[in-house]
This record gives structure tokens, sequence and C-alpha cells, in this order.
């Protein structure tokens, strides 16, 4: 038992300085590695949050107190556009995340000028949609049903909005202290949550529009 | 004692794979990026011709809805957020598990729990019989 323990400690100490830069197993872990699952628990919790507001859309969209129904209300060409809009935002999100690591610093501003502006885009049909629910008395008090449509589509606006804000700020520090470690994290756990807001609209197309509006 | 010759075979397989592993682990490549792309793009679109057509027999839409989007997930999952089999990643791979077993929890417990509801509810109709 001694000798193992003595020999497990040995190779402690041996891999604690390729540990930075590998991530094998003797030493911790790489701070890039801890840091993305910490945001990882954190994007997890918010996706079990936004499952409860599913299972009340889910229970709830029959609950139209005879006003318009998911048939009459949804346009599945907005909703196409918006939905092309946040995988591009992806897209153009990663590769500006690769352009950082990279030390590409054009690519990355670039990257993320498109992100940004396809985001804002899909933000705004987003408000219009709204707006013109709104205006057809199709409002958040018509219904149950419209109520925990504007409670789910609305909380994901919320985030692409705090995501918009986040990206931002996040070029703005790029820009004043240039892409060093903690501002590369940062920006790897900012392109996780991109992402994962876009996992949460795959959900959000498929059962408020694409089920809702056949 | 019998672990003693596992540590060096360990440390030197290790070292060979998890250095490009890291490099291209946490932050993919845009060959990663493009093909999650064009997945995600083929999965939308059959989402939408799904929906619009008559490609599939009605009442089983919906679930090939399901089936797509689960499908879509899975691609952003791997190819956008880098959820893979690898050493590095076996904490996010637990912590998913354990998401996806709360979210199934509340979602299909909420829909079982109304439907049941649902059924087992007096009808407005009885109830005002019993008022009567």
């Amino acid at each position: 038992m001694s000798a193992h323990a003595g020999t497990a400690g040995f190779e402690g100490s041996m891999h604690a300085s390729e540990a930075e830069s590998t991530g094998s197993g003797g030493g911790p872990a790489p701070v890039r590695i801890v840091v993305a699952y910490g945001f990882w628990i954190f994007l997890l919790s918010d996706i079990i949050m936004f499952s409860a507001l599913f299972a009340a859309y889910a229970v709830l969209s029959g609950q139209t107190a005879g006003g318009p129904g998911a048939r009459d209300l949804f346009n599945l060409h907005h909703v196409a556009v918006e939905t092309l809009c946040l995988l591009f935002s992806s897209y153009t999100c990663g590769l500006g995340v690769l352009a950082v690591e990279r030390r590409r610093l054009a690519g990355f501003y670039l990257g993320f000028a498109l992100t940004f502006v396809l985001g804002a885009t899909f933000l705004g049909l987003e408000l219009n949609e709204f707006a013109g629910l709104v205006a057809r008395g199709a409002g958040p008090s018509r219904s149950a049903f419209l109520s925990a449509f504007f409670s789910l589509v609305g909380l994901h606006g919320v985030h692409v909005s705090a995501g918009l804000l986040w990206m931002a700020f996040m070029v703005a520090q790029t820009a004043v202290k240039g892409p060093r470690d903690f501002v590369r994290r940062r920006l790897l756990c900012f392109s996780l949550f991109w992402h994962a807001l876009d996992i949460i609209w795959v959900a959000l197309l498929t059962l408020v529009y694409l089920i809702g509006a056949r | 004692m019998e672990q003693t010759p596992k540590p060096p075979h360990d440390a030197s397989q290790s070292n060979a794979s998890e250095s490009d592993a890291f490099e291209s682990d946490a932050s993919g490549s845009v060959a990663t990026y493009t093909v999650g792309l064009v997945f995600a793009l083929l999965l939308t679109g059959a989402s939408f011709l799904v929906s619009q057509t008559n490609l599939l027999w009605a009442p089983g839409v919906s679930a090939g809805l399901a089936v797509l989007a689960i499908a879509q997930m899975g691609v952003h999952l791997v190819f956008f957020l880098h959820i893979s089999t690898g050493r590095d990643n076996a904490n996010n791979v637990l912590a998913l598990a354990f998401g996806v077993m709360i979210v199934t929890l509340v979602v299909g417990g909420s829909l079982w729990i109304m439907a049941n509801l649902n059924a087992n509810m007096l009808s407005p109709a009885a109830i005002m019989q019993m008022q009567r």
C-alpha cells in the first residue's frame, strides 16, 4: 500500500509541470478545462430552467381560451430566417474563437462582428413578431397558451440580448487587453453560451413553431 | 502492487494523444464547425420539409420532428460545444447525462401528470350536473 502511494506521489510530481500544457492524468487539470467545466454546469442549470418553461408550454399549448391558436399566429417564413440567423451566428462565433486562439485578431473581430449582426437581426425579427402579436390582440395576457409562449420564447430572447451585451463587452476587453489567457477563457465561455442558446432554439423551433403551426 | 507497471504506460500514451487533443478539443477546428453547420442546416431543412409536406404519415410527424430535433441537438453538442469521449471530457459528459435526466423528468413528468389529471378531471358538464 505504501509502495503504491509512493509511486502515485512520484507520478504526480513528475507530471505537475506538464499538466498545464497537456492535461494528462497526473496533476490538476489545466485552468481552461476547469473553467469550461464550471461554465458547462451553469449552462446545464440554465437548460434545466428552460425545461420547466418547455413543460409549461407543452401542457398549456392547447389552452387558448377561445383566442387564436398556434396555427393562426405563427409565420414559418419568419421563423426560418430567425433559425438561419442563429445557425450562422453560431458558426461565425466558433470561427471567431478559433481565430483568437491562433492570435489572428482581424479574423476574431470579423467573426464576432458577423455574430453580433446576425444575433441582432434575430432579436429584431423576434421583437417584430412579438409587437405584431400584441397589436393583433394576442398578447401574453390573452390566454394561458400565449402566456406560456411569451415566457418561453421571451426568455430565450432575453438570453440572446444578454449574449449580445456580453459579446460587445468581450470585444472591447480583447481590444484593450489583447488575447491573453484569461481573455481567451472568457471568450471560450461566451462561445459555449452562444452555442447553448442554439440548442435551446432547436427545441423551441420544433415544439413551438413546427409542431404547433401544423 | 499490480498497479506499478501501469503509470509509465499511461503517461506515454496520454502525452502523445492529449497534446494534440488540447489544441483541437477545447475549440475545435474550421473543419469541425463547417461539418457541424452543414449537418445542422440539413437537419433544419428536413424539419421544415417534414412539417410542411405530407412526406411522413400524418400522425407520425410530431415524432419525426422530435427525432430530427434531438439529432440536431446532438450535432450541436458534438461539433459546436465539443462534447466528446476524450478523457478531459468525462466530467462534461457526466454533467450532461445528469442534465438530460433532470430535463426528461421535468418535461416527461409534467406531461404525464397533467394528462392524467385531465383524464381524471370531471368535465364541466358533469360539474353542472352535480350542482343541480
